[in-house]
């Protein structure tokens, strides 16, 4: 039969955001506890905009970041920071059997070319010819590249060299709980014994406003901490970059790597949505963590994105247990879609391995202050539209 | 009796059930009929005009009708279909309770022209068009189901919905391996344990006006407009580009023990898979072919076989000077001398290239080649190039003794991904 599942280490981090890039500047901006929101880019609409980052020092050929949109960009930096807090970095062996999974959305428009096409095609003698010729002169033959899925972990091995195995997961918020998911089960059953899992989402974009506006899914108007919405809901789109490196212990010792926290559990589930469905089905996962969860040194880091209903069910969820203190990280960095799981769960094992969790986010009253020590934080995605998720992340020594 | 466990201790895991729809026609009996009798399913695009196009043909599945037509649209429907037939055959289950999860190879989804050009009439700009108009349209509250029709989860989820699939399903994308990292994903969770069945599906509906022409800007769509059904010629010498196609592929895989526990016909085996990836360039393939060749011998260690147990390749052959080269190459160096003698055909020469859903189609056509012990031909091969020595069993279908094949999958994005199948368990 099989042997006992390997423990898994959180040996790498790289994330970046609003706030800036890396551990120390997540753990100031989460300990400051103001949101940085751009309100004006794309009023009435908010985001939450990328902060300034100097691509060249992950990305060092300008040639490679030509061929990469912004969102690859900041997923191959962000794997790269990753790569670096795990002593990986430029390590040809130990990259030559690294798997990767990247969650990941896709494709960014060119807009002044959308623009030019769908002003110009009503008064076309012949549209379709019109749209035709437009598309094959005007649509940069390297777009298509940055658009695809799967070129973010394309980028990330010829950048970073990372060739073990190569997956791109897809489906929003599901692609992320997921990357995660698959890639702790597979380094418990043996499958895998390194893992980059990450993914990237560049939120400062009209098409994607759009997208979700068709659900009026935008957060608008005033900005208020993700659980304080009932009255306007809805989500500030952020720019997110979160990649992990997650190995066996038993890999991690061999090399001297030290663990930043351990990821002792990931689930994912797929509600029926309706009344009541998601709460159930957070309860579900819950209770497959439940067992481990040691209260007083226990806080809940959300993925709650500000919209309903889901935000609501989640917040349904969380009043079961008044005694584990939240935080809903959105509020600070906004809602980055495929990533934002990987980032929870980043942002976890850093609370954990710094022993303390940072305030309230934004100020929100419906998070409470911790005192105590922190030892080990759940984390929760659930998707604005579908998907939800857990993850359970803990200190290791 | 063979053992429930392979070489290594893992359950060994077998398909059950399959479905495929192609340009070709729907269902695996027609996919069967036709790829054996050489017939090409690549036809001049009636979907939208070409006029201008370099590009003019594709392997589109127009008897099936979908309205509105939207790739993600098509490509639920075709997954329908597979799905459906597989789960058939397989008789797991229950009716609306599938007793697995769902892993699911789709394309990159995203709002097309036609809806684009809608959003822009609501606006009610009468000038110069910007995403400010079309977002003000989009928040109109009457495009709703334009947000479900493209989340990249809307296809799975139409899926996991219909078929009653466990837990959440995971859409993936390896460019033109995902049909093979789907199958992948399925494997490893039954070898961990976690399940005994697993709903393996691959999709594309993809021909769409702009899909088209981002393929065509990087030249590597055939260009033989004239007779279409000769334009995808892999391993000729006047090979010039893949031909887009649609279509889906299913696959049912199950432990070989619940699967023989409750009296399924088994259909093979699925006894390895391997992966690497390539990190040389976005489009192109390493020029050494090691990431080809270890992804090849990772499959073969995953099965543990040797080169000398496989009887047949199913080749990626997408019919790009570029692709088949590289392959030829790679599959020179995994099999050495005898590389000549195994028999490799392409079925992309027929069905042209089904992009996210190719490495399922070609699974299913690859178990019915060990099935029939008769193996589908590479067409449209009447120019050799004197640079590949290989059997690419040109042009007429061939019988022949087979007890395991391997099919390769590669994709945009450094992706590599090989099957190893074999006719029944060890």
């Amino acid at each position: 039969m099989a042997e006992a599942p390997h423990e898994a280490w959180i040996t790498g981090i790289g994330i970046l955001s609003c706030l800036g890039e890396g551990l120390d500047a997540h753990w100031q901006g989460f300990n400051a506890s103001k949101p940085i929101i751009d309100t004006e880019t794309f009023a009435p609409y908010i985001v939450h905009p990328l902060a300034a980052i100097d691509f060249d020092k992950q990305i060092p050929k300008k040639g490679d970041q030509r061929q990469m949109e912004p969102w690859q960009r900041i997923g191959t930096y962000a794997a790269g920071l990753a790569l670096d807090s795990a002593g990986c970095k430029g390590n040809a062996a130990l990259l030559g059997h690294m798997d990767m999974i990247v969650a990941a959305g896709g494709g960014e428009r060119d807009e002044a070319v959308d623009g030019a096409i769908l002003s110009a095609l009503p008064k076309a003698a012949r549209p379709d010819m019109f749209l035709n010729e437009h598309l094959m002169n005007d649509l940069r033959p390297t777009l298509f590249l940055a658009q695809l899925s799967n070129l973010l972990a394309g980028n990330i091995s010829i950048v970073h060299g990372v060739t073990g195995s190569s997956r791109t997961f897809m489906g929003e918020e599901l692609a992320g709980i997921d990357a995660v998911r698959i890639a702790l089960a597979r380094i418990r059953a043996g499958q895998s014994d390194i893992a980059l899992v990450g993914g990237a989402y560049n939120g400062e974009r009209s098409d994607l406003v759009m997208l979700f506006e068709f659900g009026d899914y935008c957060l608008k108007g005033e900005f208020r901490p993700v659980w304080d919405r009932q009255q306007a809901d809805g989500f500030a789109i952020g720019s997110l970059g979160a990649f992990l490196v997650v190995e066996s212990r038993a890999h991690a010792e061999a090399r001297n790597a030290k663990p930043i926290a351990r990821l002792s559990a990931a689930a994912s589930g797929y509600a029926k949505r309706g009344p009541g469905a998601t709460k159930d089905e957070l309860g579900r996962l819950w209770s497959k963590v439940a067992g481990a969860v040691r209260p007083g040194s226990t806080a809940i880091i959300s993925g709650a994105t500000g919209a309903e209903p889901a935000t609501g069910e989640e917040k349904g969820f969380l009043g079961l247990h008044p005694d584990l203190p939240v935080r809903a990280t959105g509020t600070l960095i906004g809602h980055g879609l495929e990533p934002q799981m990987v980032m929870n769960v980043a942002l976890a094992a850093l609370a954990v391995n710094r022993g303390k969790l940072f305030p309230p986010c934004g100020g929100s009253s419906f998070e409470r202050p911790m005192e105590g020590a922190l030892t080990q934080a759940v984390v929760t995605g659930v998707g604005h539209w579908r998907g939800e998720g857990l993850a359970l992340v803990e200190a290791v020594g | 009796m063979a053992s429930y466990r392979d070489k290594s201790g893992r359950p060994v895991v077998v398909v059950t059930g399959m479905g495929v729809v192609t340009s070709l026609g729907a269902g695996k009996t027609e996919n069967w009929d036709k790829l054996t009798a050489g017939e090409s399913g690549i036809r001049a695009i009636k979907r939208f005009s070409t006029e201008g196009l370099r590009t003019r043909i594709a392997g589109t599945v127009d008897f099936v009708p979908v309205d509105p037509l939207t790739s993600p649209a098509l490509a639920s429907r075709l997954a329908d279909m597979a799905a459906e037939e597989a789960i058939a055959q397989s008789g797991v289950g229950t009716k609306g309770h599938f007793p697995g999860p769902l892993f699911l190879a789709v394309a990159p989804v995203e709002v097309e022209w036609p809806q684009r050009q809608e959003l822009a009439k609501a606006s009610g700009a009468n000038e110069a068009v910007t995403y400010t108009d079309l977002i003000r349209a989009a928040s109109s509250g009457k495009f709703r189901h334009f947000h479900e029709r493209f989340m990249f989860v809307s296809v799975a989820d139409g899926l996991a919905s219909k078929y009653g699939t466990e837990g959440a399903p995971i859409s993936l994308s390896t460019a033109c391996a995902s049909g093979a990292s789907a199958i992948q994903l399925g494997l490893e969770a039954i070898r961990r344990g976690e399940t005994d069945a697993a709903l393996c599906v691959a999709t594309d509906g993809s021909v769409n006006v702009e899909s088209l022409i981002r393929f065509s800007l990087l030249s590597a769509l055939s260009m033989s407009n004239d007779p279409p059904q000769g334009a995808s010629k892999p391993f000729a010498k006047n090979r010039d580009g893949f031909v887009m196609a649609e279509g889906a592929g299913a696959l049912v895989l199950e432990s070989y023990e619940s699967a023989t526990a409750r009296g399924a016909k088994i259909l093979g085996v699925l006894a390895g898979c391997g992966e690497l990836a390539d990190s040389f360039h976005r489009t192109r393939s390493s020029p050494d072919g090691k990431p080809i060749i270890g992804c090849m011998r990772n499959a073969l260690d995953d099965a543990g076989l040797t080169p000398d147990d496989i009887d047949y390749i199913n080749a990626h052959g997408t019919g790009t000077p570029e692709n088949d080269k590289m392959e030829c190459l790679c599959v020179s160096a995994v099999f050495g001398e005898r590389a000549k003698q195994i028999p490799m055909s392409s079925n992309k020469s027929m069905i042209g290239h089904t992009l996210s859903a190719a490495g399922a189609v070609e699974a299913v056509v690859t178990l019915m080649t060990l099935e029939h012990q008769r193996i589908p031909p590479t067409i449209n091969y009447n120019v050799p190039d004197p640079a590949i020595l290989l059997d690419v069993v040109p042009n007429v279908a061939r019988d022949a003794q087979m007890r395991r094949a391997i099919s390769n999958s590669f994709g945009f994005g450094g992706q590599n991904v090989s099957l190893v199948m074999a006719r029944e368990p060890a």
